[in-house]
């Protein structure tokens, strides 16, 4: 059997006539934490259904968990744990018949133990009775995600499972996927959270349903190629739109009190922002971050999120 | 952990029961949840047989008869009197220019005692008396009717005995009954057996239809398709619990019927419970393959009746069957109800036992297993 957790090729998926997914491969190694980023619409919901056997693929073959994900989907389903983007719960059911459901839909032996502790581990053994329905966004989402583990999965694939959650929550969660992914859980987790792609081993990006880039956080910042500058002090909010005209400058943005700036070319960014220097303002070299190198591949595929979505 | 949580009961039979009882568990607290469709199934059987039960099991009286006496004597004049005794029967007097008074509706009866009929009477040879009935509402004239002949005779036994010593085990008069416009009258008895068909068609197939629909709408299906259950199983433990309804629904029918019209139950009741259980998962397969082509519950609906309506019309639940045209009569040997109500009104009436009937079973098997094929091959596993 392969090492690879998920290892597919070429996957095309088309809704009549439009490409949803244009050509992904993926080959993830078993046992790491891989997220999964991209803007919205880019195909990353569709590319998940795609190797979880909910969608059928346009073109392209695979496999998951070594199992082929055209024909085999039902073993893949058994071995897996696949989170939905929105929450897809039986709203008319209680919290604890939900996961006293998906426990029966995976032939659980003692199921009354393992949904009391998943109840007392989600701190919610006192509202079991609770329509699922009648929780709070943050909370249903807290739910589908202690659903998704309980089988003790082979595989996770987590669309957005952390939108909308408190941060508590959130580093709950991230401590709770690595210490699983320690013990030989792989996990593929779809976020718009920079912090939560810092955690992850490598990173997909993924654009207008193709994939742009793949690899670790400090890669994918090497490969941006870019520099970063900081403008900080009174003033100088006022003067983005400016900035953002500069020549040297490929993109501006808010950070705080500061102007948070990226270019090509060190030397020339630095030319260009010297004026906007003063007693009040300072300028200061900065590390290029995660989000800044998004931008930029997202400008460098000629991607404008406008036009698309 | 590990070795606890997870069994290794994937693939066999106990894991496939293990996942149908997850669904047929979640099905039955979700339709207990949902009080409007709980009260639907429970109400709309109760409701109907009351509705339609008034309607048959009221005893018209006081139906305007023209009489066409040919004659005037002593019997006429005995069976004229206890005709009218009988409250059945009120006589009226018409115009011949108004035209025919059954055409009209002016008279539900017109009674004819011909000549020599009297003659006749004496000399035993038991004559006609002709009932042309307005019949185009059965349920109003059947029970005069039915009573005519008992009527005039025992009046007429009284004047014969002094007569005409002999006993006869013939009755005296012989009443002939001419039905017009429904030649094969549609009594109560054969409306509240044929009712619980009908009830258990149009919930069974619905409800159905709509669970599997209803998933799709509220955006639950994304995650039943992903959890590790088959095609089957996901049916086997929808339809189950449905099922479970069908046979309430059964027992609140039989119930009424024989309690409250007095539906005679004369024949065997596994004939019928088989019937019924083969009737009903006929029907859900039905609604689940429905459910495989309805994206909303609104398009589930929608086919449901398209399919209720011909079952209706051409079961023989509303006309008569040997009265429908060639092609009409293929198609309703094609829907399972037809071949029920042969089995309901076999057994609640004719006191059928299975040999009797076993082809119905049949027929209501095979397309049972039809639809449970089409419904598996129409499933579909993912989104698309
Ligand atoms: N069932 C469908 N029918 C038609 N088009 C679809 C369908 N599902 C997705 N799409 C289209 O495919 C594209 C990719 O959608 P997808 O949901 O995979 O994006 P995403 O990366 O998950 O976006 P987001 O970050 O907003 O969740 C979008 O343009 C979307 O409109
Ligand atoms: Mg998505």
């Amino acid at each position: 059997m392969s090492d690879y957790a998920i290892d597919v090729s070429g996957l095309v998926k088309r809704f009549d006539n439009k490409v949803a997914v244009n050509g992904v491969d993926i080959k993830m190694p078993k046992g790491q934490v891989w997220g999964f980023l991209g803007p919205n619409g880019s195909g990353k919901t569709t590319t998940i259904r795609m190797i979880c056997g909910l969608l059928q693929p346009s073109e392209g073959k695979g496999q998951c968990l070594g199992f082929d994900i055209l024909k085999q989907s039902a073993q893949i389903k058994n071995l897996t744990g696949y989170m939905t983007q929105k929450f897809s719960f039986w709203g008319d059911l209680t919290i604890r018949e939900n996961l006293e459901f998906v426990a029966r839909l995976y032939q659980l032996k003692n199921i009354k133990q393992i949904v009391d502790n998943t109840l007392a581990n989600l701190g919610l053994t006192h509202r079991q009775h609770q329509l699922a329905g009648a929780l709070s966004g943050g909370w249903k989402q807290r739910l589908a995600l202690a659903a998704v583990t309980m089988s003790n999965p082979k595989l996770l694939l987590l669309d957005e499972p952390t939108a909308g959650v408190d941060p508590q929550a959130r580093r709950d969660f991230w401590d709770e996927i690595h210490k699983l992914s320690a013990q030989g859980l792989t996990v593929l987790v779809s976020t718009h959270y920079m912090d939560e792609a810092e955690r992850c081993d490598q990173i997909v990006y993924l654009a207008n349903g193709e994939l742009i880039t793949q690899g670790s956080v400090d890669e994918i910042i090497k490969q941006a190629d870019i520099v970063a500058f900081q403008l900080k002090g009174h003033g100088i909010r006022e003067q983005l739109q400016s900035i953002k005209q500069e020549e040297g400058v490929s993109s501006a943005a808010y950070f705080g009190a500061a102007v948070h700036v990226c270019g090509k070319n060190a030397d020339e960014l630095k030319d260009c922002l010297h004026k906007y220097q003063s007693d009040d303002i300072s300028l200061t070299q900065v590390d290029v971050n995660l989000e800044d190198a998004f931008i930029q591949m997202m400008a460098n595929a000629g991607f404008d999120q406008r036009q698309h979505g | 952990m590990r070795d606890l949580t997870k069994g290794n009961m994937g693939n066999g039979m106990l894991g496939a029961l293990h996942r149908i009882s997850g669904i047929f568990i979640k099905e039955l607290i979700q339709m207990r949840r949902d009080k409007i469709t709980f009260a639907m199934m429970l109400v709309l059987p109760v409701m109907q047989l009351i509705l339609f039960g008034f309607a048959i099991n009221m005893d018209p009286k006081h139906l305007p008869t023209k009489l066409q006496l040919e004659e005037n004597t002593r019997f006429t004049r005995t069976i004229v009197a206890a005709m009218q005794n009988s409250g059945y029967f009120d006589f009226i007097t018409t115009d011949e220019s108004d035209g025919d008074p059954l055409v009209t509706g002016k008279a539900a009866f017109i009674v004819t005692i011909p000549v020599g009929f009297s003659k006749a009477l004496i000399n035993n040879q038991q004559p006609q008396i002709l009932i042309e009935a307005d019949a185009t509402d059965p349920a109003a004239a059947s029970n005069a009717i039915g009573n005519a002949s008992t009527i005039i005779n025992q009046a007429l036994a009284h004047d014969l005995q002094r007569l005409n010593s002999q006993s006869s085990l013939k009755p005296a008069v012989d009443v002939v009954v001419h039905r017009a416009y429904n030649p094969e009258a549609i009594t109560q008895y054969n409306i509240v057996p044929g009712l619980l068909g009908v009830i258990l068609t149009m919930t069974s197939v619905m409800i159905t239809a709509i669970a599997m629909t209803r998933e799709a709408e509220r955006g639950t299906m994304e995650n039943l398709l992903s959890l590790p259950a088959k095609p089957v199983e996901v049916m086997l433990g929808k339809i189950f619990p449905y099922s479970i309804v069908g046979v309430v629904q059964t027992f609140v029918v039989l119930l009424a019927a024989y309690f409250l019209f007095e539906v005679p139950f004369t024949g065997s009741v596994l004939l019928l419970a088989i019937g019924v259980t083969v009737f009903v998962l006929a029907n859900l397969a039905l609604g689940f393959t429905f459910s495989t082509i309805a994206r909303t519950q609104m398009e589930a609906l929608q086919l449901t009746f398209f399919f209720f309506l011909p079952s209706i019309l051409l079961s023989g639940f509303m006309f008569p069957f040997r009265g429908m045209p060639q092609w009409a009569q293929y198609i309703g040997e094609l829907l399972p109800l037809t071949h029920f109500l042969r089995i309901v009104r076999g057994v609640m009436l004719k006191a059928a036992q299975i040999p009797d009937l076993v082809n119905e079973v049949y027929a209501i098997g095979a397309f049972m297993l039809f639809m449970c094929v089409v419904a598996i091959l129409r499933y579909r596993t993912t989104l698309d």
